[in-house]
């Protein structure tokens, strides 16, 4: 349970650390370590060298403006957890990472990391897609901008460059007239869930004119699926029984040592039903 | 081939310790084999059960999730560092003994630095909040209910310090 030799650089600059991963193929990125330093130590990633980036301050930040919140990669679960105004301008952020892992871990670990990281069991990747958000990469070439819809491709991949850091998240502010609601099942609070939804609803007056639900544990990459025609503008045990399974035909429940498939299933018809409901009450809440 | 070590500096409960080490060592084995303290235990070393955790800069990190490397620079504190000055208990180690929280004890020197940093940020919590403050460690005895206790009489305790009745 020890990681394999690599070698390992701290740059004090962007550009030092650019360098660092140019020409490095098998280099990773630290910055919490609290999803890579596992991978590690059970040699299921062995990385020549390791560059670490938290002697870089700039990216640790964290700044909301009424178009949405801005996190940098060096900002740590438990700060963007505990800001006040990320709660305000998009509520959905905090109610998800409240089940990123245990206090403990959040204090270490970086919510661009768990973005990067790309896991599909993971809370945040799921909530930047349902949010359609972005991530800002910079690489050799610059900085660019990756939409949420391109940036992941596979089980723990995502599209960027080897030779890119990720610096900055993007989740759009919560719209008018619009709920969000978030809810997971695991064995013990904190760890990975056996199926998360987030659900986000928007109303005019009762009616529901939108619905979309991010699913996690339940398909190989973060997936969410627009539920508003199977709703059919009303909240009701039909209705919501109908997105359900709109949702489970775009999943893929599997079978491993925690849950069936079929348990998987049922999970992510009772938590549809749950979140969209709840998200609705708040859309219906906040317009009032 | 031999592997290139960092020399670095520790700085672990107001004691500044020098250490060269390759860039894998863990934070939890630096503490233990490079500087012999021995009391964080090392249990699953991927996150999940709490054992190894230390405060960095007063926060409860795993010790296991960080490089001794990185945390270089750091302020660490083990369960070494939780006795008061005088070498009396602490208020959480008091608690944990006058409400039989440790039964094998392997567990107990994450639940000492995790409730330390937890009552300090909370030093009034409800039973509830005791229990979500130690969520993320394990007792493989599951002797959670008097450590939940522990937690409660740990904020009594210390609250009662810092009135001067300790």
């Amino acid at each position: 349970m020890k990681p394999a030799p690599f070698d390992y650089a701290r740059p004090g600059t962007l550009e030092e650390a650019l360098q660092a991963l140019a020409g490095h193929p098998e280099a990773k990125v630290l910055a919490g370590g609290q999803s890579l330093v596992p991978l590690l130590s059970m040699r299921l990633a062995a990385p020549a060298v390791l560059v670490d980036i938290n002697d870089l301050p700039d990216l640790d930040h964290v700044r909301v403006s009424a178009d949405g919140v801005r996190i940098g990669a060096l900002a740590r679960h438990a700060a963007v957890l505990r800001d006040p105004d990320v709660a305000r301008v998009q509520p959905l952020v905090p109610l998800a990472l409240a089940n990123v892992a245990h206090a403990t871990i959040r204090n270490r670990g970086t919510t661009v990391g768990s973005l990067v990281h790309a896991d599909a069991a993971a809370e945040m990747p799921m909530v930047l897609r349902l949010l359609d958000g972005s991530l800002d990469v910079v690489g050799p070439g610059g900085r660019r901008t990756i939409p949420v819809a391109e940036l992941y491709v596979g089980p723990l991949e995502s599209s960027l460059h080897h030779d890119e850091i990720a610096v900055e998240a993007f989740f759009p502010a919560l719209a008018k007239h619009t709920g969000v609601a978030f809810e997971e099942i695991a064995r013990r609070h904190g760890d990975y869930a056996m199926c998360g939804v987030a659900a986000v609803v928007t109303v005019d007056g009762d009616r529901v004119v939108s619905a979309r639900a991010g699913y996690l544990s339940v398909s190989d990459i973060p997936t969410v699926v627009d539920l508003t025609d199977a709703l059919d503008g009303s909240i009701s045990d039909a209705s919501l029984a109908a997105a359900a399974e709109v949702a489970l035909e775009q999943l893929e429940p599997e079978t491993d040592i925690h849950a069936t498939a079929d348990y998987r299933a049922h999970l992510a018809r009772v938590l549809t039903a749950r979140v969209v409901t709840a998200a609705h009450e708040n859309a219906r809440e906040a317009r009032s | 081939m031999t592997e290139q070590t960092h020399q670095i500096r520790l700085h672990v409960n107001g004691v500044e310790h020098e250490a060269a080490v390759p860039a894998r060592r863990l934070l939890s084995d630096a503490l233990r084999h490079d500087l012999g303290l021995t009391g964080t235990h090392v249990g699953c070393e991927h996150g999940v059960c709490g054992a190894c955790t230390v405060l960095v800069d007063g926060q409860p990190m795993r010790s296991c999730l960080m490089f001794a490397v990185s945390a270089a620079g750091h302020e660490i504190t083990t369960v070494e560092g939780l006795a008061r000055p005088d070498g009396e208990l602490g208020p959480v180690q008091q608690a944990f003994r006058e409400c039989h929280g440790l039964q094998c004890g392997f567990c107990t020197p994450g639940f000492l630095t995790t409730i330390t940093a937890g009552i300090a940020e909370n030093p009034d919590p409800t039973e509830d909040e005791a229990r979500d403050m130690v969520a993320g460690n394990l007792c493989r005895c599951t002797g959670y209910q008097n450590i939940v206790k522990a937690v409660c009489r740990a904020a009594e305790l210390a609250r009662s310090g810092e009135d001067g009745a300790a």
